[in-house]
């Protein structure tokens, strides 16, 4: 017996010197992918994945949707609790603070590609965009998937019939609140409104004038930071938006995206919304309209800075097997060319997130015919993206924003002044990045 | 209650009971036990860290106003909803109660909206006052000048809900008071009416009265109603807003848990919600042990 | 007929239609809104009367669906159907058995158990949501028909009106059935349960509309588009950012979410008053 085990035993370390030399075929691995994408930007998502198994034969991708960004997340963590984890998950930018805390629990993709010794260039990506997503070192922890940004639309109807130029909108505050004082003297209910009141207003707004949103880098540098947007600047545009929405000059249409239609009904002339939300624009606008950059306070130094990104990134779960780790680090490749990227770029209307995908796409024209589209991507190339306007990055990022949209109305309905108010959104929030800070130290 | 005859069978009663208790068992008890036992942490989305905090959640609840505000909203919107629908559900009973051509018509069309889901009656009326589409909105807006805008406006907000909330429950309530009405013996009605008692003051002297339990029943339902099954209105509506002006304590909890992932205070809430119900209950029991009579 | 008695009668026509009207107001708005087009709803003023495109819409909304759904109304028919009648027969079920064992059996911890199934009376889901949620997950059953059904099937309403019911069955009968030489399963089957017919369908209007109208639950636990119930589409359709909102295709499913539960409560009113009134005494 003894003799007969031996044999076995010198066999099989035999044959695995044998393998160890041999060039090893990767061994084959198919992974989910749990998204948030629905009808026409859900089936692009399904091509990617499709295309990518038709490219090799080796992995296989299967795209899962799971509901809005908050349902995927929420499917996310419960299946990572009950070890069920998917290999690549898409979570929406206030989740960031969340998943990058969540240590042991994410692969940042940076160490991902070292491990699988996948190429892989930070640099050809657009800093502005994956800045969003990366440590102040640089090293990327998620991969940025759609991206958008805020942009102005505007009437060019209304701004004709206002006597405006049509062709040249506004490009500092001022001149808005007075083209849009125009647009109401011509008839209109108010001259303009805007979605996302946090994102647009505050985060935005502070990114594109250089001032910072929060300290140590907007949250970047450590879970100690403080919100700082209790500052003259930010304080100065509410009160403006306050006074104009007292004359009847800004009309506030709710929170998130449910302002829409005081702009495609006819009601405002000027808007305010992710470039995301150019289909529906397109789709649901009765008259010509265009897209252009932020406007911006011209006394303010470094205005404008660059805008910053919304939308969501791909994360990596930890406590994959190295072959499921093979197959993510490929498909990021396959996600990052400038073909797919373009493909992507041109089907939903989000941001392309390397240069090289937008040259494709400007070489092909398509620019020409979708203004809108390079205005947003230029807006966030404009600079160099400063401590101020890389990113925002606070845990309990949906209750501060809640808490922004709260206070914002509780300002228009007088129960509060500005100054005090945003005093208030910074005291409360603090508390929050307290309590984040001491569960994730 | 009658002396039952009863079987005698040793394992055949466990049996019976047992699908009904394996899902009380998991399903009630066992999330009921887990929202006590995580209501003491303070714990991170994905479990990787928790920290025993001891009452901290209860306190940081108990200290903060909003969350008093909130109580003190939600009270208001259940006792709002709850008198309005019962009087006048109460109201349309007696009426439709009297002998009239088309009784039976009435009685139908004011039963079926039982069946319309709480949130679609959310979506109906956001639908008609939604300040940027709606038509009723505009409607007040050009014939009144009155600018409906429950975005920004607390009260008008709050009107809406309660209103929406109020338009689905009527018919319930309908329904057990034409039930109770119809019990009133007609005798009792007409011996007061000879007696020269004007129909007001027969209604509240005589019939009124007689239908004491199953209002303090419908109360009771109608708390519980306002209290936590209006989550879908809100939801639908107002989101909590303008400001926390609607933030009732069910759609509270909700946001903390699901959105907020603060696992801790979302599960302190629970607990606090719990408590309330098992209270009413303890009331709704009292009602079904000895009748309420006058 | 003397003036006054006339007109006190026309002022309960009159009260009663307002209401009726009151009532059935917004239903008509959404019947109208689901026969425009989007743009004309948006619109303001948006038109009162039908317009044409009730067909279309109709077709659109049970065929393929909102273009950002990416389900039918006919599939999220199937799902609210199942989850209503899975709800509704589950609790009756599971409540007649339990019912039978207290009333009928005489054994250690039956109040027990009464008491554990009657604290749950009044605890809607809502208030343990996040626990329960968990609880589904840890079992895997997120996105399953049994995940929708299970945590809901339980009733203390269904458990006590049977109860009820059952302590009025002259014990004459059960113990003819044991003289007879019936086991006390064969008394249930045979002679309880079809004594039961009219209590039972009164349960049965009222938990298929509760099932009907679930929403927060249906809410987590649904993320993938084939378990969407009717509730849940028009929820994701009036909320998907980015994306449009299709108004009349929204206004279609709503109505189409309505017309079941509201044919149920028609069709046997009857019962379902007697059901409800019978769950207060």
């Amino acid at each position: 017996m003894k003799t007969r085990n031996a044999w076995v035993l010198a066999l099989v370390a035999l044959a695995m010197v044998a393998m160890s030399c041999a060039p090893k075929p990767p061994e084959p691995a198919s992974i989910e992918f749990w998204h948030a994408m629905t009808g026409k930007n859900g089936e692009a998502v399904q091509k990617i994945c499709d295309d990518f198994n038709a490219s090799q034969d080796v992995y296989t991708v299967t795209p899962v949707y799971k509901g809005s960004y908050v349902d995927t997340m929420n499917a996310g963590i419960a299946a990572f609790r009950a070890g069920q984890a998917p290999a690549i998950i898409q979570v929406y930018e206030v989740g960031t603070a969340t998943m990058m805390a969540a240590k042991g629990a994410v692969k940042p993709v940076h160490v991902l590609m070292k491990e699988m010794k996948e190429k892989f260039d930070p640099k050809a990506y657009i800093p502005t965009i994956t800045g969003y997503y990366s440590t102040s070192k640089g090293e990327m922890i998620s991969i940025p998937f759609n991206s958008s940004t805020a942009v102005m639309y505007y009437n060019k109807e209304a701004f004709a019939k206002a006597g405006l130029d049509p062709e040249k909108a506004p490009a500092t505050w001022p001149e808005l609140f007075d083209a849009a004082r125009k647009i109401k003297a011509a008839g209109y209910e108010a001259g303009f409104t805007t979605n996302w009141i946090s994102w647009i207003q505050l985060e935005n707004f502070s990114a594109w004038h250089d001032v910072p949103f929060g300290t140590l880098s907007n949250g970047f540098d450590g879970l100690e930071a403080e919100l700082k947007i209790n500052a003259d600047l930010q304080v100065k545009h509410l009160t403006n938006l306050y006074d104009l929405s007292k004359e009847g000059v800004f009309k506030y249409g709710g929170r998130e995206n449910k302002a829409n239609p005081l702009f495609t009904g006819g009601v405002v002339g000027i808007h305010f919304e992710s470039i995301g939300g150019y289909g529906n624009m397109k789709a649901n606008c009765k008259f010509p309209f265009g897209v252009a950059r932020l406007p911006y306070y011209p006394d303010v130094a470094n205005a404008p800075q660059n805008s910053i990104i919304g939308g969501a990134s791909l994360w990596v779960f930890e406590g994959k097997t190295e072959p499921e780790y093979k197959a993510t680090a490929k498909f990021f490749t396959y996600l990052s060319s400038a073909e797919v990227q373009a493909f992507w770029h041109k089907t939903t209307g989000y941001l392309p997130i390397t240069i090289a995908a937008y040259e494709l796409t400007k070489g092909e024209g398509y620019y020409t015919e979708n203004p809108g589209l390079e205005v947003a991507i230029q807006q966030l190339l404009n600079k160099a993206p400063t401590a101020n306007s890389m990113g925002i990055r606070f845990g309990y990022m949906p209750q501060i924003r809640e808490l922004e949209d709260q206070t914002w109305e509780d300002i228009l309905a007088d129960k509060i002044d500005v100054k005090a108010g945003l005093d208030k959104i910074v005291a409360e929030g603090n508390i929050k990045l307290r309590d984040f800070e001491r569960l994730n130290k | 209650m009658a002396k039952q005859y009863e079987f005698s069978s040793k394992g055949l009663p466990y049996l019976l009971v047992l699908p009904q208790m394996a899902i009380v068992l998991v399903f009630f008890f066992w999330p009921s036990a887990q929202a006590l036992w995580q209501s003491f942490f303070v714990q991170d989305a994905f479990g990787l860290r928790s920290i025993f905090v001891g009452f901290d959640n209860y306190l940081k609840l108990f200290r903060d106003p909003e969350y008093w505000d909130s109580f003190g909203v939600s009270a208001a919107f259940a006792v709002t909803v709850a008198l309005s629908s019962m009087g006048i559900a109460l109201f349309l009973a007696a009426q439709a109660n009297k002998k009239i051509r088309g009784a039976g018509f009435y009685k139908t069309m004011l039963t079926w909206p039982y069946a319309v889901a709480t949130m679609v009656a959310g979506v109906l009326w956001l639908f008609m006052f939604n300040p940027n589409v709606g038509v009723v909105a505009w409607f007040l807006d050009k014939t009144f000048g009155l600018e409906w805008n429950h975005l920004l406006d607390s009260t008008h907000a709050f009107l809406l809900i309660t209103v929406a909330a109020s338009w689905k429950q009527i018919a319930y309530n309908f329904v057990f008071f034409l039930a109770g009405l119809q019990s009133v013996p007609a005798t009792l009605v007409e011996a007061a009416a000879i007696d020269g008692a004007g129909s007001f003051t027969r209604f509240w002297r005589i019939i009124f009265p007689m239908l004491s339990p199953t209002t303090f029943y419908l109360l009771v339902m109608n708390l519980v109603y306002g209290f936590f099954e209006t989550f879908p209105i809100v939801h639908q509506v107002t989101g909590g807003g303008p400001g926390k002006a609607t933030s009732i304590l069910i759609y509270k909890v909700w946001r903390d848990g699901v959105v907020n992932l603060e696992l801790g205070s979302s599960a302190a809430q629970s607990v606090v919600l719990m408590i309330l119900v098992i209270g009413l209950t303890v009331l709704q029991f009292r009602f079904i042990e000895r009748k309420v009579t006058y | 007929m003397t003036e006054h008695s006339r007109l006190r009668r026309f002022m309960t026509h009159f009260w009663l239609a307002l209401a009726i009207v009151i009532i059935v107001f917004p239903i008509y708005l959404v019947f109208v809104a689901s026969t425009h087009t989007s743009q004309e709803i948006l619109s303001a003023p948006m038109p009162v009367t039908p317009g044409p495109h009730l067909l279309e819409n109709y077709a659109r909304a049970l065929g393929e669906g909102a273009e950002n759904l990416g389900a039918s109304a006919l599939t999220m028919m199937k799902n609210s159907f199942i989850m209503a009648l899975g709800i509704a027969v589950g609790k009756i079920v599971i409540s007649l058995l339990a019912a039978y064992a207290i009333v009928f059996f005489k054994f250690p911890f039956r109040s027990f158990f009464f008491w554990s199934i009657f604290v749950t009376l009044m605890l809607p889901v809502e208030v343990r949501i996040m626990p329960t949620y968990k609880v589904v997950s840890d079992l895997g059953l997120t996105n399953s028909y049994l995940g929708l059904i299970l945590p809901m099937v339980v009733s203390a309403t269904a458990v006590f009106l049977f109860r009820q019911f059952f302590m009025t069955v002259p014990r004459e009968i059960a113990e003819a059935s044991q003289i007879d030489g019936a086991g006390p399963m064969a008394f249930f089957g045979e002679i309880l349960v079809p004594m039961t017919r009219t209590p039972i369908a009164a349960m049965f209007v009222i938990q298929f509309i509760y099932g009907w109208n679930q929403y927060l639950w249906p809410l987590l636990i649904t993320t993938k588009q084939k378990y969407y119930t009717l509730l849940i589409g028009i929820n994701r359709m009036l909320s998907g950012a980015d994306v449009q909102i299709e108004w009349e295709i929204v206004m279609a499913t709503t109505l189409l979410a309505m017309i079941p539960p509201i044919l149920v409560v028609v069709l046997m009113q009857k019962q379902f008053v007697k059901g409800m009134t019978d769950t207060e005494k």
